[in-house]
C-alpha cells in the first residue's frame, strides 16, 4: 500500500432500515468507512450484525421492497450510489463493483451453461463481439485456475463441485476487472481445504489487478489470513476499526475481545478439553461399530438394474466409550454423516453396530427401538430440525411419548428440568421454535436428545450453523452435560478447530473410510496421514502474525465415491504406529 | 434414452390395459341395458335375447373382456351398436378435429396463462397483480358451458366476429379453443405466478442482478426457464382435463370431434364407442405425460432420463 492510499469507495453515515411487522428497524446504523485502492477490508461480525446488508446496500441490491437506505452516502469516485437510478446503477454493477456470494451451489443459474453466464455479463458491459466475449471468458476461467477452460464453457453448474463453482463466480466477478470486489462469506460453504485454495486465489488475483476487496466474514481465521484492515460490526453498528495486526493484538472494544476469545483455535482455546485418559476397552464401550458399510444403489437401463453404487461408508470400525467424545472429521461427501445415520438407524447398512452390548442387526423391531433409546441425535440446522407447528415443550417431551415413558404430569416435570438444565427457563416450554434464536433452538434440540437419558449422543455438525460466541457456549454446555451424565458423544464436524477443542479421540474420514484415528493429541500433534495433515494445515489461523505464505494446492478434485458395479474401492489397512494411533498405510 | 423410452413404453401399455379393464368393468356394471337401447321399446323379449346373444353380451364378464382384449391387440375396437360401423373408423374420422381443438386450446391457455402469471409475479403486490389473480380465479371457477355460451353470445351473436358453430376455417377454431383455454389459463396463471415468485427469490437471480444485467434478460433468460419447469409437467396432466372438456365444448360449438361422438354414445349406451374414446383419451394422456417428461431435460440440464 502507498503511504497516501487513494480512496476508491467512501461510505458516510450509512443507515439501512427494514420494514417489518412491528414497524421500521435499523439494521445498519450510521456506518462510515473508506476503502483504498488495492486494499482488503474485512467486515467481520456475527449474524444480524448488518455486514451483509452493508454489502447489499453498496450494490443497491437490498431486498425489495422491505429494505431501503434511510440515510447516508455511498461514494464510488465521484458518484453517489445511494441516489443513482436503477438504470445507471446497472452499469456500475458487475462492471465497477462486482460481488460474489456465500452459496456457490445456488448462486449460479442451473439451466444456463457456464459459458453463457460468463459471456452475458461481459456482453452487458462491453461492446465486444460474441467471439471476443468468449475469449475473455476463457481467459477469466484460466485466471481462476480452472483446467480445460474451453471445454468448461459448455458445462452446467451441477457438473462442477462447490469449489469449482465458487471459482466460476470469482471469474465472472473479475472478468471485467472491477474497481471493487465485494465477497460475502465467499468460503463459508466450502470445505476447509477448498477454502484455503479459494482464499489464496482471491489474494493472488487482487495482487495482480490491484482490485479493492471488501470481504465479509464471520470467521476470524479468514480475517487474519486476508485483511489489511478490519471493521468489527455488531447490531448494525461499527464496534471497532483498525489495522488487522492491531485488532488481533490490542482489541479495544469489549465485544472484539469476547469475539476473539470465543474463536476456537487448534492447540489453545478457552474451553479446550483437557487431555484425559478414557478407557476404550471394548466391553465397556457404549457403541461399537465393526466393518460398517453403507452403499446406495443407482439404477439404470430398461429394467432398472443396479449399474452404479455410491460407496458412502466402506468398512468403518470404531468404538465409543462412556463419557468420551469421539470426533469424526472429514470433508463433505466423506461419509461421516452417513456413518452417524447408520448408527442412529436411519439408513440401511451392513456390518455390526453394537449398542450397550447388543447387536442391532440381530434384533426385532421392538427390541431395536428399545436399544435406540440409548442413541440420540442432534442435527446441524436448528431451524429445520424443530417442527415449526409444535411447542418446544412438546418437542422435548416427544421422545418420552414415543417410548411410552412417564405419565403426562411426570413428563412435563422432566421437560421443565431439562429446560433448566440446558439453560432455558421452564416457562419457555409453551413457546414455538420461531420465537427462539439459533443458539436457543440448538439448546432445545439438546434437551430433546437428553430426554431419554441416552448413553450416546450423535452431534452431527451441531454447532456449525451457530455464531462463534454462541457456539462456544453450546460447546461448554455439551461438556458440562458430559461431566454430569457421563454421556458419550460422537461429534461429527468439518471444523478442525472445534474438533481439537472438544474431542478426546479423533477419527479422520476420507472417501468412506477412516484414514487416521487416535487420541486428540496423537492426531493433532503428530498427524501421520497426508490427508490429515492437509486438513489441519488448511484451517485459517486467527493470528495475522502467522499468515501462511502459500497453501499447498491440490489441483485435482476429490474423487467420487460413486463407482460402477464390480469396481469396489480398495480397502485401506490401518496400522498401529504406537499407543493405538491408527494410520492407513499409503497405497 | 432408448432404455428409458423402452421402459416408459412398457409402463404405458400396462396403464392402458388397466384403463381398459376398469372402463369395461364399469360399463358392465352399468344398470342401463344397451340391448334395450338397440332393440327399441316395442321389441319382444325374444328379439332382445337374440340381439344379446348376437353381441355376445350374455356371456360372463371375463369372457367378454377377453374377446374385447384379443381384438384390441389387432387394432380392432369393435363395431358400434347403433351406428353400424367400425369404431376405429368413427374415431379416426373425428380425431383430427379434436386434436386441432386441443392444440388451439393448449396455445390459448399457455399464452394467456403464462403471460398473466409472469406479469403478476413481476408486479407482485400491485393492483395489476391483484386484478390478474381475480381474473384467473374467475377463469378457474367458471363452468365451461357458461363460458362457451357467453363467448358465443358476445363474439358470435352480438359482434359477429366469429361463426356461431361448425368446423372448417381458423375462425371456427377461435371460440372453442378460447373456451377450453380459459379454464387452464386460470390454473397456469396461478402456478406460473407462484413458481416465478419463488424463482425470483433465488440466489442466481440475485447474481444476475449483481452482474448488472438488464431486467428483461433477468426475467426471460434467468427466471423464466426455471419457473416454467413445473408448468411443463402440468401440461401432461392437463390433457386429461381436456378430454373431459371436449365433451362439453364440442357439443356447445357443434365441433365434429370425438367429444361429440362420446356424448352421443353415452346417451345411447353404445359401449364399443365409449370404450374406444376412453382408450384413445387414456393414450393421449399417457403420451402427453411422456412428451412433458422428454421435454424437461432440454430446459433443465440437471434432469436426466433414466
Amino acid at each position: 500500500m502507498n503511504s497516501a492510499p487513494k480512496t476508491i469507495l467512501d461510505i458516510a453515515n450509512l443507515s439501512v432500515s427494514v420494514r417489518g411487522e412491528d414497524g421500521e428497524r435499523e439494521v445498519v446504523s450510521n456506518l462510515s468507512l473508506t476503502l483504498a485502492r488495492g486494499e482488503t477490508l474485512c467486515i467481520a461480525g456475527e449474524s444480524g450484525s448488518g455486514k451483509s446488508m452493508t454489502a447489499l446496500a453498496i450494490m443497491q441490491l437490498l431486498p425489495q421492497p422491505a429494505a431501503r437506505i434511510s440515510s447516508g452516502k455511498i461514494r464510488l469516485g465521484d458518484t453517489d450510489l445511494a441516489d443513482l437510478d436503477e438504470r445507471r446503477m446497472r452499469r456500475i454493477r458487475g462492471d465497477r463493483i462486482a460481488m460474489i456470494f456465500q452459496e456457490p451451489m445456488t448462486s449460479l443459474n442451473p439451466v444456463l451453461s457456464i459459458g453463457r453466464q460468463l459471456t452475458e455479463s461481459i456482453e452487458a458491459h462491453t461492446s465486444l463481439s460474441p467471439a471476443e466475449a468468449r475469449q475473455r471468458a476463457i481467459e477469466a476461467l484460466k485466471a481462476v485456475r480452472i483446467s480445460e477452460a474451453e471445454s468448461r464453457l459448455i458445462q452446467f453448474p451441477h457438473e462442477l463441485s462447490g469449489g469449482m463453482r465458487q471459482r466460476v463466480m470469482i471469474a465472472m466477478a473479475l472478468a471485467l476487472e472491477p474497481d471493487v470486489l465485494i465477497a460475502d462469506e465467499p468460503t463459508t460453504a466450502l470445505d476447509v481445504t477448498v477454502q484455503g485454495e479459494v482464499l489464496e486465489l482471491l489474494r493472488d488475483l487482487q495482487r495482480q489487478h490491484g482490485t479493492s476487496v471488501i470481504l465479509i466474514t464471520h470467521d476470524m481465521g479468514v480475517v487474519a489470513e486476508m485483511a489489511d484492515r478490519v471493521i468489527i460490526m455488531r447490531h448494525g453498528r461499527m464496534v471497532e476499526e483498525g489495522k488487522t495486526p492491531d485488532i488481533f493484538a490490542r482489541p479495544q472494544a469489549d465485544y472484539t475481545r469476547e469475539l476473539l476469545a470465543a474463536v476456537p483455535r487448534i492447540g489453545s482455546g478457552v474451553g479446550r478439553q483437557k487431555s484425559r485418559h478414557v478407557e476404550t476397552a471394548t466391553p465397556a464401550s457404549v457403541a461399537l461399530v465393526k466393518d460398517l458399510h453403507v452403499r446406495f444403489d443407482l439404477r439404470g437401463g430398461v429394467f432398472g438394474r443396479v449399474t452404479r453404487r455410491v460407496h458412502a461408508v466402506e468398512g468403518v470400525s470404531f468404538s465409543v466409550a462412556p463419557n468420551e467424545t469421539l470426533a469424526l472429521v472429514g470433508e463433505s461427501g466423506c461419509g461421516k454423516s452417513t456413518t452417524a445415520k447408520a448408527l442412529a438407524g436411519l439408513v440401511p447398512y451392513s456390518g455390526d453396530i453394537i449398542v450397550g452390548g447388543r447387536n442391532l442387526s440381530g434384533l426385532g423391531r421392538d427390541e431395536r427401538k428399545a436399544v435406540r433409546r440409548d442413541v440420540q441425535m442432534i442435527f446441524q440446522d436448528p431451524f429445520a430440525s424443530l417442527d415449526p407447528r409444535m411447542r418446544v415443550g412438546d418437542l422435548v417431551a416427544e421422545p418420552l411419548v414415543i417410548h411410552g415413558i412417564a405419565s403426562r404430569e411426570e413428563r412435563s416435570q422432566r421437560v421443565a428440568a431439562l429446560f433448566e438444565r440446558v439453560g432455558l427457563s421452564a416457562d419457555q416450554m409453551e413457546l414455538y421454535p420461531h420465537e427462539f434464536s439459533g443458539g436457543q433452538r440448538q439448546r432445545v434440540c439438546i434437551a430433546r436428545a437428553l430426554a431419554l437419558r441416552p448413553k450416546l449422543i450423535i452431534a452431527d455438525e451441531s454447532v456449525s450453523a451457530l455464531d462463534v460466541s454462541v457456539q462456544a457456549r453450546v460447546l461448554d454446555l455439551l461438556k458440562e452435560l458430559q461431566r454430569e451424565f457421563g454421556v458419550a458423544y460422537l461429534f461429527i464436524s468439518h471444523d478442525m478447530a472445534v474438533v481439537e477443542n472438544i474431542s478426546d479421540r479423533v477419527a479422520v474420514m476420507y472417501l468412506g473410510q477412516i484414514v487416521e484415528m487416535g487420541t486428540r493429541d496423537q492426531v493433532f500433534s503428530n498427524p501421520r496421514h497426508p490427508y490429515t495433515r492437509r486438513l489441519i494445515e488448511a484451517v485459517p489461523v486467527p493470528d495475522p502474525a502467522r499468515r501462511r505464505s502459500r497453501f499447498a494446492r491440490l489441483d485435482q478434485e476429490i474423487p467420487s465415491a460413486t463407482r460402477r458395479i464390480g469396481e469396489a474401492p480398495l480397502k485401506l489397512a490401518l496400522q498401529d504406529v504406537g499407543n493405538g494411533h491408527l494410520v492407513a498405510a499409503d497405497r | 434414452m432408448i432404455a428409458y423410452l423402452g421402459r416408459r413404453l412398457i409402463q404405458s401399455l400396462l396403464i392402458l390395459l388397466g384403463v381398459s379393464l376398469i372402463t369395461f368393468a364399469l360399463l358392465y356394471l352399468l344398470p342401463a341395458d344397451p340391448v334395450r337401447q338397440i332393440a327399441g321399446r316395442s321389441a319382444t323379449p325374444q328379439t332382445v335375447e337374440n340381439i344379446r346373444q348376437q353381441l355376445g353380451l350374455d356371456q360372463p364378464f371375463v369372457v367378454q373382456y377377453w374377446h374385447y382384449l384379443t381384438r384390441l391387440v389387432s387394432g380392432d375396437l369393435g363395431r358400434s351398436y347403433i351406428q353400424r360401423s367400425e369404431v376405429t373408423e368413427l374415431i379416426v374420422s373425428r380425431l383430427p378435429a379434436s386434436l386441432l381443438l386441443m392444440v388451439g386450446a393448449i396455445l390459448c391457455e399457455l399464452l394467456i396463462g403464462l403471460s398473466m402469471g409472469l406479469i403478476a409475479a413481476v408486479k407482485r403486490g400491485t393492483a395489476t397483480d391483484q386484478t390478474l389473480m381475480v381474473a384467473s380465479f374467475v377463469g378457474v371457477s367458471a363452468p365451461q358451458f357458461v363460458v362457451g355460451l357467453l363467448l358465443l353470445y358476445v363474439f358470435a351473436v352480438r359482434l359477429s366476429w366469429f361463426p356461431i358453430g361448425g368446423y372448417g376455417t381458423w375462425r371456427h377454431l377461435v371460440l372453442p379453443s378460447l373456451t377450453m383455454g380459459i379454464l387452464g389459463a386460470g390454473w397456469y396463471a396461478r402456478m406460473m405466478r407462484s413458481s416465478m415468485i419463488d424463482v425470483l427469490r433465488q440466489d442466481y437471480v440475485r447474481t444476475a442482478r449483481a452482474k448488472g444485467l438488464a431486467r428483461g434478460a433477468i426475467i426471460f433468460r434467468h427466471a423464466l426457464p426455471n419457473a416454467i419447469l413445473p408448468v411443463i409437467a402440468m401440461i401432461g396432466i392437463d390433457i386429461g382435463i381436456f378430454m373431459g372438456g371436449i365433451v362439453v365444448v364440442e357439443s356447445v360449438f357443434g365441433w365434429p370431434g370425438i367429444g361429440q361422438l362420446a356424448w352421443q354414445a353415452i346417451q345411447r349406451v353404445d359401449i364399443p364407442i365409449i370404450m374406444g374414446v376412453t382408450l384413445v383419451s387414456a393414450f393421449a394422456i399417457v403420451l402427453g405425460n411422456l412428451l412433458a417428461d422428454i421435454i424437461a431435460p432440454f430446459i433443465d440440464p440437471r434432469i436426466k432420463l433414466r
